[in-house]
């Protein structure tokens, strides 16, 4: 579980609550513009370990069956999964926009 | 129901047992420290099953009570002058994040230079900030509006702060005989507290968010929207609480012998009563003068005044304040109400009791012979006119 | 592979999608701790980083009950929430408060020394990215010797911050705390252990993260875990707890690295001369003389 793109994304006068209060973990829009580059994982050299998992600042990265998958969509290309992978299993390319 | 002799502030307090808050934080300031006290014991003696907070500062005081409603919870602060001012960042907060909680102001005088005593620009200068606000005239309309008060702000058509203001020593210090409504007629008449605008483990909240420019507007439209809802709220709880306790209030504004009136001192809190007294022995010269005690600031009567003074060949307002390089706030509201009404009639200012100096019923009556013969806009009594601009009569 | 310390972690996200700069390490504190806490803390967040980039409607970042709060009233706000809530009959719940440098150290110490004072049942986690960086890297009352910030230029005559941090740790230690712990997102696993410590404590926690700030520290997005990491490493953050009257520290450096290269690495203290670096290792090692002296060693 955690926060998700809703489908509804912006709000009329009537639709906008009247208290500042609202659905927790409400998402709207994406971070992956931000990326200028991709950590890309190696799923040869990737023992799914989870420092990755643990270190990443914004949550992206999970493990499925046993590696390393990355959210694209708000992964921000910080790089510290590749720096703190010891195994050398992830990678960092450009990102094409 | 029981008969007590009671100050202003114990009165309150009074009715904040009655009121049952879950949550009291509550710093101390003079006038305002006997209502803390007296809650204090109160959660000491059991009869009042409060979390009492020992907060540090006002700021404090108000936020802590600010997360309580967030809770869920219904939280009551107390505070005055200084220590209004302190938290006036707190007061936009909780208006704006519509949590209706209860405060008790004691009307005191603002530094510098330093003083203790009763005037109203502590509260009159935060008009804007988003809270109802409502001026009590003796101890009995105190004890009455702790509870009522409660009512309109959890209105989920208001959802709004309200801020209770008693004039400082005059009413927060003075005993009066006040009636003790019995804790079942309260409950009778205030429901628990029941909000969406809370933390919620079923369906978690995000709050106090930001809101940038193409919403936040709204957030502030809603809000006006909501204060002004209050005006019939206020009305329905009166008629509520008459039902219950048997005492009927008279809205936004209590008017004295306005109907036929030539001459009408418009004021608010504890001064009213020598400003009708004066009206009567006035009336007795046979000068046709009137009163109108204006109780809530906000939101304010526009409608109520313009029909209490559209007859009246002329009014002044009386105000413990100034908003320095203007007038009072007070006229300046009211002249914007009869603007609005159309009502052409002359007014001027008195402004008196800054810094707690008395008001004597001998002022009063010279107000009422200036209104009638015409003087300056915006005169100080007892040192004179501001040479600010020429009569209007 | 098992990992101990993410086995111990909820695997739901509660803090996510948010807009913090990339390679935030107040995001990665905040995260992490989350994780630990789980879906019944309620997080009180003043104006700040964190709250600037987690909760702007409709994008709510937080997927736990969660409240901005003024910026000096993050633990008055947590005090009422805790008190309100135990009012309502809510027991299985933990107030936690992530509040910067700025908010914890300057404007919200007075608040922080009230909830400590009257021992309120919350866990008060300082994300320390050593200046105001939501307002763009300007002072604050923890914003270590000789870095350049906004408001602390380095010239010819004046080289950056003049003054140290103000010590935290042991301000609210002094308070009798019944618990106060340092960490850094360089060592994660002693971070969340801290977090896990403080959620079992009743009373007041007080948990002060080095929380590294690519942005205004001058380093590389990918470089805040490492220069964590080495603020420990050569001495100049230390790992420790504070619990029923004794200070304890975590991790003892057997030797320590090179201040020089960690001051070096970072964009803000560019301009140290070998006299200004000379004042910073005399510092550390008054410091570690008295933690030395006054603080056990586990």
């Amino acid at each position: 579980m955690r926060p998700y793109i809703r489908e509804q994304k912006t709000f009329s006068a009537a639709e906008i609550p009247e208290a500042t209060a609202f659905e927790a973990g409400y998402l709207v829009s994406v971070n992956s513009g931000w990326r200028s580059i991709r950590p890309v994982i190696d799923t040869g050299r990737c023992v799914g370990c989870e420092q990755c998992y643990l270190y990443c600042p914004d949550g992206v990265i999970a493990i499925q069956n046993g590696k390393a998958v990355i959210d694209y969509d708000f992964c921000k290309g910080c790089g510290i999964c590749a720096k703190i992978c010891r195994l050398g299993a992830i990678r960092t390319e450009a990102e094409h926009k | 129901m029981s008969k007590r002799f009671l100050s202003g502030n114990e009165a309150f307090a009074e009715g904040i047992r009655l009121a049952k808050p879950d949550v009291i934080s509550a710093y101390p300031i003079t006038p305002q420290t006997i209502v803390v006290e007296r809650l204090s014991e109160m959660v000491e003696d059991g009869s009042l099953k409060s979390e009492f907070i020992h907060v540090e500062s006002e700021h404090s005081a108000l936020s802590c009570a600010i997360g309580a409603s967030a809770s869920g919870a219904r939280a009551f602060t107390a505070t005055s002058s200084q220590g209004l001012l302190y938290m006036a960042e707190c007061l936009y907060y909780a208006s704006g994040g519509r949590f209706p909680i209860v405060m008790m102001n004691a009307d005191r005088s603002t530094a510098l230079p330093w003083n203790i005593y009763g005037d109203q620009r502590d509260s009159l200068s935060q008009l804007d900030s988003g809270w109802i606000q409502v001026y009590a005239e003796n101890a009995q309309e105190a004890l009455d509006l702790a509870l009522m008060s409660w009512r309109i702000a959890e209105d989920s058509r208001v959802s709004t702060p309200v801020m209770v203001n008693l004039d400082g020593f005059v009413l927060t210090h003075t005993y009066e005989t006040v009636e003790i409504p019995e804790q079942a007629q309260a409950d009778r008449f205030l429901p628990p507290y029941v909000t969406g605008n809370r933390i919620d483990f079923d369906n978690p909240k995000n709050m106090a968010f930001s809101a940038g420019p193409d919403t936040n507007f709204v957030f502030k439209y809603k809000a006006h929207a909501g204060m002004l809802a209050a005006k019939d709220v206020v009305a329905e709880t009166e008629d509520a609480f008459a039902e219950i306790f048997g005492r009927q209030y008279s809205g936004l504004l209590d008017s004295y012998r306005t109907e036929d009136a030539d001459y009408i001192l418009v004021t608010l809190g504890s001064i009213a009563g020598l400003c009708r007294e004066t009206a009567d022995r006035l009336r007795e010269q046979g000068i046709r003068a009137g009163v109108v005690r204006i109780r809530y600031m906000r939101p304010f009567p526009n409608a109520e005044i313009a029909a209490a003074l559209q007859n009246a060949k002329a009014f002044g307002v009386l105000e413990k304040d100034v908003s320095f390089g203007n007038e009072g706030t007070v006229y300046t509201n009211v002249n914007s109400a009869l603007q609005k009404a159309g009502v052409r009639i002359p007014g001027y200012n008195f402004i008196g009791g800054l810094g707690g100096r008395n008001i004597s019923a001998g002022d009063i009556a010279q107000m009422f012979a200036d209104i009638q013969d015409g003087t300056e806009h915006v005169n100080f009594i007892g040192i004179g006119g501001d040479g600010n601009g020429e009569s209007n009569g | 592979m098992a990992n101990q310390t993410a086995e111990k972690l909820s695997r739901d996200e509660y803090f996510y999608g948010h807009k913090a700069c990339a390679g935030c390490g107040g995001a990665l504190a905040v995260r992490a701790a989350l994780k630990v806490l789980g879906q019944n803390a309620v997080s009180v967040l003043p104006a700040g980083c964190m709250s600037a980039v987690g909760f702007n409607f409709p994008q709510l970042c937080f997927s736990n009950n969660s409240i901005i709060s003024t910026f000096a009233g993050t633990a008055s706000m947590l005090t009422g929430i805790e008190a309100g809530l135990r009012a309502r009959g809510y027991s299985d719940f933990t107030a936690v408060g992530f509040a910067g440098d700025g908010g914890t150290a300057d404007i919200g110490i007075q608040a922080l020394s009230g909830a400590i004072d009257r021992n309120d049942n919350i866990i008060y986690i300082c994300y320390d990215n050593e200046a105001y960086m939501n307002t763009g890297i300007q002072k604050s009352g923890l914003t270590p010797f000789g870095a350049r910030t906004t408001t602390t230029p380095a010239g010819a005559n004046i080289h950056g911050n003049l003054r140290p941090k103000k010590n935290m740790f042991e301000i609210a230690a002094a308070h009798d705390i019944p618990y106060a712990a340092t960490a850094s997102v360089g060592y994660l696993a002693d971070f969340i252990k801290k977090v896990e410590k403080a959620a079992q404590i009743k009373g007041t926690k007080y948990i002060h993260v080095i929380a590294p700030c690519p942005t205004g520290w001058g380093i590389a997005t990918d470089e805040t875990v490492e220069i964590a990491k080495e603020v420990v490493d050569c001495g100049l953050w230390y790992l420790a707890e504070y619990e029923n009257g004794t200070f304890t520290l975590n991790h003892k450096p057997k030797d320590f690295t090179s201040v020089e290269a960690y001051l070096k690495k970072q964009g803000r203290f560019k301009h140290l001369d070998l006299d200004d670096i000379k004042t910073v290792i005399e510092s550390r090692d008054k410091k570690w003389a008295f933690i030395e002296k006054n603080f056990t060693y586990q």
